[in-house]
């Protein structure tokens, strides 16, 4: 059996960082449709160096638990996994929708099939959703609510600002909330001044991050003005300027992300129906009154 | 030994089966069974069986090695003495256990059910600490956990660094959830081990280390050898980090900081020093001025008293009231109240 591994940014400073990797690591490991799944970091061990070498099995799937594809995804994960004849083409994206490429790593006798990341992949569009559905404990929201997609902007990385934009559309295609729109940390529109975009009385604020952190836990929620200090903390939600401001935090924290790892696995080749539906199952949003 | 371990034995005897002392093999003569006792061969079934079942140990130690993956094998068997000790004398220690240091970690193998192994693993310092005082964990993702934090709850970003807290065991662990559990608290140090026993370890020294890199850390490669020096002093002595620096400035330029006495190797600079290295690389590119500090003898001798209590993690261990030590708080602050004002020193002068 295959193995997979998910490669993450991790922290030399917030302990909290990798949890999200832990978390949805243990939903496709109990899901049972690999031999191994292990875990690696960029600033944490094993390093995206040494994964592959703790790896028995000779097929590994690799998906990036990163929200675009961009500095991290095209050029140090490859590098740092010493995937040989790399190159951005093999993924044939235009920064958001990156599919899989088949290669060898240069320090172990293996297949490796390098997939997107996760924050591209069109099913994070139902997380994002899903989030929504979580703060708000409706598993119906839609109707009458606003939702904003948060990203950091292009100063960062062009790519970041695709991803949202692009969850944001399909999102919006959906037709499920009133307004759906796409708010940057950086860049106009800015996440500070959410209210002006929105006409609906309550709005879902998801950040389109992999971990809380800084940014989802202090800066985001003082930005709004959800709170002056982000350590008094807040109501969920929390009334700005006439509006309901229902804020979710970071969307990698939700239990369906782990879908959306195996679906990368999934678009790559792997055989995971069955460990699909068991991860539906077990990371649906309870209904009502549950 | 239980009679599937036999069967299985009997089966593989046809394509010949060596293990520790033990030959089994099968052809049109019979059977053979040598261990360093005995040694018989054109033997019947049954007198393959009788020999097996008055060697129970030779059949359950060749059953237990079977189907280990190549690393975990060689790890399981240095853990249990496998190159030092015949099967009798392990099998007679394993009733006990036998030891080995891992880092911070203590292996116990004993023997499992029917010959095969059991495996703890614990804390070195809680060697004879009582079971009933442990926390007991089974699931080797929980070393994720225990690793997480120190003792006094600060975040250990180095797996390798030497402050894992202590209070807890493993218990009843397979081969590969001993494996599993140990790589979870030190990750790849099992595979760079025997990757290092094989006499093929992959070491990337310090400068291709620093040409690797991009982005905000390409500036590592400005350190010249003699930072990297400071660098490998600073991070990567065993007071530090239990792996054994096996990275140098290059193939031909050896790094003088001690390498430490870790079992197992580290093959190249981490992300936690690539990170450091990038901040002396900053730092390193200011030039040095000469300036002058009025100072009593005792004043200039606190300096060097604050600095080494930081660098030894000492700060926290200075008594209150031992004001004899130049880093005592109380020390420091009437330091700062005579000679410092706004954060620097009221007499310091730049010379020219
Ligand atoms: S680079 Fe130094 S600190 Fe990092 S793992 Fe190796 S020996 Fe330890």
């Amino acid at each position: 059996m295959p193995a997979l591994v998910i490669v993450a940014h991790g922290s030399h400073l917030n302990p909290g960082s990798h949890d999200p990797t832990f978390t949805h690591a243990d939903t496709v490991r109990a899901a049972g449709a690999f031999d191994e799944v292990r875990e690696a970091f960029w600033k944490e061990e094993p390093s995206f160096r040494e994964v592959l070498r703790t790896i028995e099995s000779e097929e590994v799937y690799v998906v990036p638990l990163f929200v675009s594809e961009g500095y991290f995804t095209e050029e140090v994960i490859p590098r740092e996994l010493r995937l040989e004849d790399w190159d951005v083409s093999l993924w044939d994206s235009d920064g958001t929708d990156a599919d899989t490429a088949t290669l060898t790593a240069a320090d172990v006798d293996k297949t490796i099939h390098y997939c997107g990341p996760v924050g591209t992949h069109p099913a994070m569009s139902d997380v994002i959703v899903q989030r929504a559905e979580s703060v708000t404990q409706n598993p119906d929201v839609g109707e009458g609510f606003g939702l904003a997609v948060v990203g950091h902007g292009t100063n960062r990385n062009e790519n970041s600002a695709k991803a949202i934009e692009y969850h944001a559309d399909r999102v919006r295609e959906m037709d499920r909330f009133d307004e759906v729109n796409a708010l940057f940390m950086d860049e106009e529109p800015e996440v500070d001044d959410v209210t002006d975009y929105f006409e609906s009385e309550d709005v879902v604020v998801v950040p389109l991050f992999v971990a809380d952190g800084y940014h989802t836990q202090e800066d985001i929620p003082e930005d709004m003005g959800l709170t002056d200090d982000y350590r008094e903390g807040y109501e969920t939600p929390t009334e700005v300027e006439g509006h309901h401001i229902w804020y979710a935090g970071a969307v990698g924290t939700e239990p369906l992300m782990a879908d959306v790892l195996l679906e990368r696995a999934a678009d790559a080749g792997a055989d995971v129906d069955e460990a699909l539906d068991i991860v539906r199952k077990r990371t649906a949003t309870p209904a009502a009154g549950d | 030994m239980n009679d599937s371990q036999l069967a299985a034995l009997r089966e593989a005897a046809a394509d010949g089966v060596t293990r520790d002392g033990l030959s089994a093999t099968q052809d049109d003569s019979g059977y053979t069974f040598v261990t360093p006792e005995v040694s018989h061969d054109g033997l019947s079934e049954e007198e393959f069986d009788a020999l097996a079942t008055e060697n129970p140990w030779f059949v359950s130690n060749w059953h237990y090695w079977r189907g280990a993956s190549e690393t975990n094998e060689a790890f399981l068997r240095w853990v249990e003495h496998a190159s030092e000790l015949g099967v009798r004398e392990r099998y007679e220690t394993l009733v006990n256990g036998l030891t080995r240091e891992w880092g911070e970690l203590l292996v116990t193998t004993t023997l499992g059910t029917d010959g095969e192994r059991s495996y703890e693993l614990r804390h070195t310092a809680d060697a004879t600490t009582a079971v009933a005082e442990l926390d007991s964990y089974h699931d080797p993702r929980e070393a994720r956990e225990v690793s997480t934090l120190d003792e006094d709850g600060r975040y250990r970003p180095l797996k390798t660094a030497p402050t894992l807290r202590e209070g807890w065991r493993f218990a009843d662990l397979d081969g590969r959830d001993l494996v599993r559990t140990v790589e979870f608290f030190y990750p790849a140090t099992v595979a760079n081990w025997y990757r290092e026993q094989a006499g093929e370890l992959d070491v990337s020294h310090f400068r291709e280390t620093a040409e690797r890199q991009t982005g905000i850390y390409s500036v590592i490669d400005d350190l010249d050898v003699d930072s990297v020096e400071n660098l490998a002093e600073a991070c990567c002595v065993d007071s530090q980090c239990l792996k054994r620096r096996e990275w140098d400035e290059d193939e031909e330029t050896p790094l003088d900081a001690p390498r430490g006495d870790g079992e197992f190797p580290c093959r190249e600079p981490c992300s936690l020093v690539v990170a450091a290295a990038r901040q002396f690389a900053v730092l390193e590119g200011e030039e040095t001025r000469t300036y002058e500090v009025e100072l009593t003898p005792s004043e200039r001798s606190q300096l060097t008293d604050l600095v080494d209590a930081v660098a030894d993690g000492r700060v926290d261990e200075i008594r209150e009231a031992d004001v004899g030590d130049g880093a005592n708080r109380y020390r420091a602050r009437y330091l700062r109240a005579k000679r410092l004002a706004d954060g620097e020193f009221e007499s310091l002068r730049e010379k020219n």
